[in-house]
């Protein structure tokens, strides 16, 4: 329930500027490739109509919450809370890049698991799983014709370092200390 | 641009074994090798050698093509090998935080038809996924593939290899092809070591690429090899995938493993990077050995990837794998479901015709496959099927087997011995492909025809043959001329010839004439030595026949 009502919200706010930019931050929302390239501001403008058009068929969509609403699962519904075992610690820091070994950081983790562990309440029985809104939509495809490309210049501009006309990235994928020589590096830095 | 070659070209000086791996041009084309010339270590000989207990090899194959087409799987962007850096890259190819995937129609089509000549079943839905690890030529930090749902499952290829004792006999395999998915390509990156830093080349992000998984149905590296040439004259015939391995249009990746018969399969490594038919031979009976002599130690067979060094012949630990690995896959947000269609008829209403891709139109053009090739030449020139696999194996061979053809009015059996046994022995034996044969196919027919004529024997005829291999501005008959290498007409000569040799030979000749007639063939071979092969073995055989009976 909690986690219906909050996509609505995410919905209705949609259409302020505010969450365009959270949008574009987490993915690839825009829809049309070449008008960013070419021009920010009409990317903009069409991205804005298209979520104005979600939003205004509201009042047709009985479905769609008018307001949210918020009700807090109590925590005996919920499966007993994850337990973050070391290794698994280790394994995460390596798939994601990122040091969250500190006291704040395990307890981040385990707020978001428990947030999540909410969607175990909701019946999914019968109900087949979605990938995308677009699902019924016939997948655009399009001819083998160059319309792209050549646009180095263009590109490397957008990089930190370049040399000639390569992007530069530091040699290959630093791998990371392992726990024990984390632990020392972590405790040196607490203190 | 010319300064980049310059600086690239430092780079390549300056660079360890990772850059003849990522930039394989460098370490020159190697590819007319096929099936028939692969020297490999063969399993048999492999099981008598070293294992009691008959632990044999099991190999599975993963399979890159890069789909032949003018631009990227989701992007407008040409596609294109040595292109100056980053010039084939768009803000998508390089993820620009916006941007969106556009399905190549034709990368699909190649797939499709691609799946249909290996007999797969094509699935009227199918999905793409994110497949997420980091690295630096990849800036999206995903691949879009397809793993829940490829577009193509459960096929099969059919091919050949010659085996047997004496390496001459066709024996008919068969691999089963467990999917077909649509995947992105990744950029290429160049490690300066010395400046600890990674060039990033995009221009083959994104390119369309065909990933093909084999079944672990074969068993050494002869078979893969020859599983894979069968694979690259189906993509080339098709023209989907252009399947030069050396450019890496077509890679391999190779899963080992070894069991002992009817027990389940043993602990596999997987090992890469590898560019060449010939290596992947190697590559794969050298992991099943080590293999082998792990278990046979005592030891255990780690899940690894594993790289080949074709300088020491031997694979390589790279990464440990199962366990660290997480590709957290997860369904491609940004693309519907792609639909193929089985025939017009079965087009929703109102849908764009330019906008789908028809199974059945795809069917309808397919061109001849190399199967159906080798039968017409069996069945043209009533050659040996094993013939026919050599022929269409070695690029470029039919045609010149057939220009020949044309240009002699000598029998296919008789021409076919003379482009395996002759032409093609030289050119394996220099590393040469077709169309670097010093001898052109007319030069061959003229030969052929002089030795047919009566104007030469055989035996010169092989020696004419590595004279003119030698200096290929001389004819043959300018070659036998100059040599005086014509047949012996002079019956007066011959005649005192062989009875020099029967003088000198008078246990033989008794022999003969006792009744031990195969003594006769080792007389008639002094002849030809006297001669240096230009008498008529025939005529020699009659003289010799006449004076000792």
């Amino acid at each position: 329930m909690l986690v219906f009502s909050l996509a609505a919200k995410r919905a209705c706010r949609g259409v302020s500027l505010k969450s365009f930019h959270l949008l574009t931050n987490d993915g690839y929302s825009i829809t049309n490739v070449e008008h960013i390239h070419r021009n920010t501001n009409r990317c903009l403008q069409s991205h804005i109509t298209n979520v104005t058009r979600l939003s205004s068929s509201r009042p047709h969509n009985s479905k769609v919450p008018e307001v949210a609403t918020w009700e807090p699962v109590p925590d005996h519904q919920l499966p007993p809370p994850a337990h973050i075992p070391a290794d698994l610690v280790d394994k995460l820091e390596r798939l994601a890049l990122v040091d969250f070994r500190t006291k704040e950081g395990l307890a981040c983790l385990e707020k978001a698991i428990r947030f999540a562990d909410q969607l175990h309440v909701v019946d999914t029985s019968g109900v087949e799983p979605m990938d995308s809104v677009l699902e019924e939509r016939a997948l655009n495809l399009r001819d083998d014709a160059v319309t792209d490309g050549d646009c180095a210049e263009e590109l490397l501009h957008l990089s930190k370092k370049t040399v000639e006309e390569y992007f530069v990235a530091p040699p290959g994928n630093i791998p990371l200390p392992t726990r024990e020589e984390r632990a020392t590096i972590l405790k040196h830095s607490e203190l | 641009m010319a300064a980049s070659t310059v600086a690239a070209s430092e780079l390549l000086h300056n660079m360890n074994k990772q850059i003849s791996i990522l930039f394989p041009k460098a370490s020159c084309v190697i590819r007319q090798i096929s099936t028939s010339s692969s020297r490999c270590d063969c399993p048999p000989q492999m099981r008598a050698k070293s294992t009691p207990q008959q632990l044999v090899g099991v190999v599975g194959l993963e399979i890159h093509a890069q789909i032949n087409s003018n631009t990227k799987l989701f992007s407008g962007s040409p596609v294109g090998f040595s292109a100056p850096p980053n010039s084939l890259v768009s803000p998508f190819d390089a993820s620009l935080p916006g941007t969106l995937p556009v399905l190549n129609t034709r990368c699909v089509e190649a797939a499709v038809m691609t799946a249909l000549a290996l007999n797969c079943t094509i699935n009227r839905k199918s999905l793409f996924d994110r497949k997420h690890y980091f690295y630096a030529d990849l800036p999206t930090g995903y691949q879009i593939t397809q793993q829940r749902r490829p577009i193509a499952v459960d096929g099969i290829l059919h091919y050949s290899l010659l085996g047997g004792k004496k390496s001459n006999q066709m024996i008919r395999k068969s691999v089963t092809i467990k999917q077909i998915q649509l995947e992105q390509d990744s950029g290429k990156s160049l490690h300066d070591n010395l400046r600890s830093q990674t060039l990033i080349d995009l221009n083959r992000a994104g390119v369309g690429l065909m990933e093909l998984v084999m079944e672990p149905d074969m068993s050494c590296g002869e078979e893969a090899a020859a599983a894979v040439r069968e694979l690259q004259l189906i993509l080339q015939a098709l023209g989907t995938c252009q399947g030069n391995m050396s450019e890496g249009q077509l890679r391999v990746d190779a899963n080992v493993s070894v069991h002992k018969p009817g027990e389940p399969l043993g602990i596999r490594a997987e090992v890469k990077n590898i560019n060449s038919a010939r290596f992947l031979c190697r590559a794969i009976d050298y992991e099943i050995q080590r293999q082998i002599e792990v278990l046979q130690r005592g030891g255990t067979v780690q899940n690894e990837t594993r790289t080949y060094d074709s300088k020491s012949g031997e694979t390589i630990p790279m990464r440990e794998k199962e366990g660290l690995q997480d590709y957290r896959f997860m369904p491609e947000p940004n693309l519907p479901p792609l639909i193929v269609y089985e025939d017009n008829a079965s087009l929703p209403t109102g849908i764009d015709a330019c906008q789908v891709v028809v199974v059945q139109k795809i069917r309808e053009g397919l061109p001849e496959l190399p199967s159906v090739k080798r039968d017409r030449l069996v069945q043209t020139y009533g050659i040996l099927p094993e013939h026919s696999l050599t022929l269409v194996n070695e690029d470029g061979l039919m045609e010149y087997f057939e220009a020949v053809l044309k240009a002699t009015k000598r029998e296919p059996r008789k021409v076919i011995g003379w482009v395996k046994n002759e032409l093609v022995a030289h050119l394996k034996q220099q590393d040469m492909s077709v169309s670097q044969s010093p001898i052109s196919p007319s030069a061959l027919a003229e030969l052929l025809e002089l030795q047919e004529t009566g104007h030469i024997s055989s035996s010169v005829a092989k020696q004419v043959f590595q004279e003119m291999w030698r200096s290929p501005d001389k004819t043959a008959s300018q070659i036998i001329q100059e040599q005086d290498l014509g047949l012996l007409s002079d019956t007066a000569q011959l005649h005192s010839i062989c009875q020099t040799v029967l003088d000198s030979h008078p246990d033989e000749v008794h022999a003969i004439r006792n009744g031990n007639k195969k003594v006769l063939n080792k007389l008639i071979g002094l002849v030809q030595k006297e001669t240096k092969g230009r008498a008529d073995p025939v005529v020699v055989r009659t003289i010799i026949q006449e004076k000792t009976s």
